[in-house]
């Protein structure tokens, strides 16, 4: 089975990247630009905008066309592309989303890493002026950067006004705390709403980033940062005490579980529930969805936790440059990232799809444009990522075979919700299966 | 007196006839077969770039994993609930049809639609059906006092997947039990009605023994299906959750190879399921065929 369900994954690749390559309309200019393929997994709105990107990028100069490729999901743009490149029939560049970064990372023959293409280019890159708490994640224990941070989110608070409203709460002070959040609820509840709040991504938001904003760490060796020899921490009493929150308000709908991933989202779109704990860049799809007045507030943490908030940690995903293509593609590929790297080209990405500014320059731009004033609360994503200096255990998390570990901790979470185990036992399950991934990570990757 | 054989005159016509047959099957069953039983030996990071020979490491780790375990039961749970479903409905639409007559046309048509439905299609159809938030039926049993959620409610979730799994395997299952009935031969039926037996006597020993080859043919496919062919479905309702309540084994597969990348893991899952198939096919053709009678 994997092996028919890869071999038509290869064909469909083979045949895209034909019909990608017959679809480009004649070169007018006396010289054929260089082709270079964009794989990426941005659906709809947001993939429009990225197409526009590459546009723009293209009609800065003659020499080079990149060509975006919708691939399908996250997983499945990085499972193409490393398919692809098995098959040798790989882009130049591709977007893996943080999951897969231990994984992109550890395939040393197969990347050439962002710092020293650059540097290979000669095109100007200082990664200073990139966001720490972006960067974090992507660089090596030496400080370099492996992949280019591109469209990197965190997630926030969202808050249906008009039920606030309703329910006799001020729409304009979103719940600060858990406890809050509780108060709230009950309140919407009582004015005659079925569910208080739902979650997107469910490990991102209640354990991830929990653990992070409440200065927690997820795993031992700086949250993996520092090695592969780590071991997942989760079944701290931070964690063990919102998971029991969880449990205890699912029973009443104070909390409602929607689904892994954005599988939540008909919930709030649809008034079902007042409020959402999601990622930034689901701005622009709520907008799209729903009728009502939206508010945004940072996530809720625990007031008696020392210390906390401390900040958030990031999701989303960076561009990889794959080896083995042409070297003039690699040329093209180092301007093409200069091109995103300028302060105007990374507003403009920012306050179109409610993705982090991802250097520090491109914040400052937005702010003297007055974006944030004229959309008051879109600033809730950066003001928590920078709100403290990050710690060890708020720099970010890079574990291998973390797409299994968040499916395992989906699970233990779905069985603590559904009352067949405690969070206790939940999480003691979800940190030794964890472990398991990483050891199996650790012998795959030596 | 001996029977005459038939045989073709010529060396190489019976073989070029044959080629295209077995080429088919070593391209897409010989070959991918192979090279599965190859990886599962083999530890081997994502990119290919290097891989270990681990022998029967893969396999082992299998049966420690109770994630693993815990998918060979949810797989026969749900091939079977799968297959008694689809073939139950599909022999009494088909009896249903049959006792209409000629006025079972349009009935036919309809019955066959679902088969025509791509299997995430399927999927996504019942999904709406049952969405908790949206979904019509999920509100309507709400009104009558029946929370559903599938997204938190295991059972809940395979009950879904069962329903949407069978109900696109109906229609198939209907066309041969339609076809199996009009084969029956309407002098047994009329001579044993003479002979005073009721309809549910004449439905249990002419009309049931007269079916038991179609029944046959039918169990094997419908639990092929059941295992093999129902991925889409699962993976565009319930994505194997929630907790692993709809994890059967090949969703696992996927989820292991294609998803985690853990091919060598998931390779040797696929050998044991090639197994298991393989047996439970071998099984059934040489004890339950003999007492079919034809």
């Amino acid at each position: 089975m994997v092996h028919s369900s890869r071999r038509g994954v290869l064909t469909a690749l083979v045949v895209s990247a034909f019909a990608a390559t017959l679809a480009q309309p004649a070169a007018a200019q006396s010289q054929t630009p260089t082709q270079i393929q964009w794989w990426h997994a941005m659906a709809g709105p947001l993939g429009e905008k990225l197409e526009k990107l590459a546009a723009d990028f293209n009609a800065t100069q003659g020499e080079y066309k990149i060509v975006p490729v919708f691939k399908g999901t996250y997983p499945e743009a990085m499972t193409g592309a490393i398919a692809a490149f098995r098959a040798k029939q790989h882009p130049a560049i591709v977007q893996v989303f943080e999951v897969g970064t231990a994984t992109m990372m550890s395939a040393k023959g197969a990347i050439y890493p962002t710092y020293k293409l650059m540097a290979d280019a000669g095109e100007p890159f200082d990664p200073k002026a990139y966001l720490p708490a972006v960067t974090g994640y992507y660089t090596d224990t030496g400080g370099n950067m492996l992949s280019f941070p591109f469209n990197s989110s965190t997630p926030i608070l969202y808050v249906n006004k008009d039920l606030f409203r309703k329910a006799g709460l001020d729409p304009e002070t979103p719940p600060k705390t858990w406890p809050e959040v509780e108060a709230a609820a009950l309140k919407v509840q009582a004015a005659g709403v079925p569910c208080g709040f739902t979650t997107q991504w469910p490990s991102w938001v209640n354990v991830e980033n929990l653990s992070a904003w409440h200065n927690v760490p997820v795993g031992t060796l700086e949250n993996g940062l520092g090695g592969t020899a780590t071991r997942l921490t989760i079944a701290n009493p931070l964690t063990q005490k919102h998971w029991e929150a969880l449990a205890r308000w699912q029973k009443t709908k104070i909390y409602d579980y929607g689904g892994r991933q954005s599988k939540a989202d008909p919930k709030f779109f649809s008034g079902e529930c007042a409020m959402s704990i999601g990622s930034s860049a689901a701005r622009a799809g709520i907008l799209a969805n729903s009728k009502f007045e939206l508010g945004y507030g940072m996530m809720p943490y625990w007031p008696d936790v020392q210390g906390a908030p401390q900040n958030a940690i990031i999701g989303g995903a960076t561009l990889w440059v794959l080896t083995g293509r042409p070297a003039e593609e690699y040329k093209g590929v180092a301007k093409f990232f200069g091109y995103l790297s300028r302060p105007e080209v990374q507003a403009w990405w920012h306050q179109n799809t409610g993705y982090l500014p991802i250097t520090q320059a491109a914040y400052d731009l937005s702010r003297a444009q007055g974006f944030y004033e004229k959309n008051p609360g879109t600033d809730v994503s950066i003001r928590q990522m920078t709100l403290k200096a990050p710690t060890a255990n708020s720099k970010g998390l890079r574990f291998g075979n973390f797409l299994q570990i968040r499916d395992v901790i989906e699970e233990e979470l779905e069985a603590t919700l559904a009352g067949q185990k405690t969070p206790q036992a939940a999480l003691a399950a979800a940190e030794a299966r964890g472990n398991e991934q990483l050891r199996a990570f650790e012998k795959a990757n030596p | 007196m001996q029977a005459k054989r038939v045989t073709f005159p010529g060396k190489i016509t019976p073989y070029l006839l044959l080629l295209p047959q077995v080429a088919v099957t070593l391209v897409f069953f010989v070959w991918p077969a192979g090279e599965a039983l190859v990886s599962s030996l083999f530890a081997q990071d994502a990119f290919g770039l290097g891989s270990t020979f681990v022998g029967l490491a893969n396999f082992a780790a299998l049966l420690r994993d109770p994630a693993y375990l815990e998918a060979v039961g949810v797989s026969f749970l749900f091939a079977f609930c799968v297959t008694v479903l689809a073939m139950g409905l599909g022999l009494l639409f088909a009896a249903a049809a049959d006792a209409l007559g000629k006025a079972a046309g349009l009935y036919q048509v309809l019955l066959v639609w679902p088969y025509a439905v791509a299997p995430a299609v399927a999927g996504v159809l019942w999904l709406f059906m049952f969405d908790p938030s949206v979904g019509m039926i999920a509100r309507a049993l709400r009104t009558m006092g029946l929370s559903w959620n599938h997204m938190l409610d295991g059972g809940q979730a395979l009950t879904l997947v069962i329903l949407a799994a069978a109900w696109k395997q109906v229609s198939y299952n209907f066309l041969f039990f339609y076809a199996g009935l009009r084969a029956i031969p309407q002098g047994a039926l009329e001579a044993a009605a003479l002979d005073g037996a009721g309809p549910f006597q004449r439905f249990r020993h002419i009309v049931l023994p007269l079916l038991a080859p179609t029944t046959f043919f039918l169990l094997v496919v419908n639990l092929t299906y059941a295992f093999f062919d129902t991925f889409g479905i699962i993976h565009a309702t319930t994505g194997g959750g929630p907790g692993r309540a709809t994890t059967i084994l090949v969703y696992k597969v996927f989820r292991d190879g294609f998803e985690g990348l853990d091919l060598g893991g998931s390779s040797a899952q696929s050998v044991v399921l090639l197994v298991i198939v393989v047996a439970l096919t071998a099984l059934q053709f040489r004890h339950i065929e003999h007492k079919v009678s034809y």
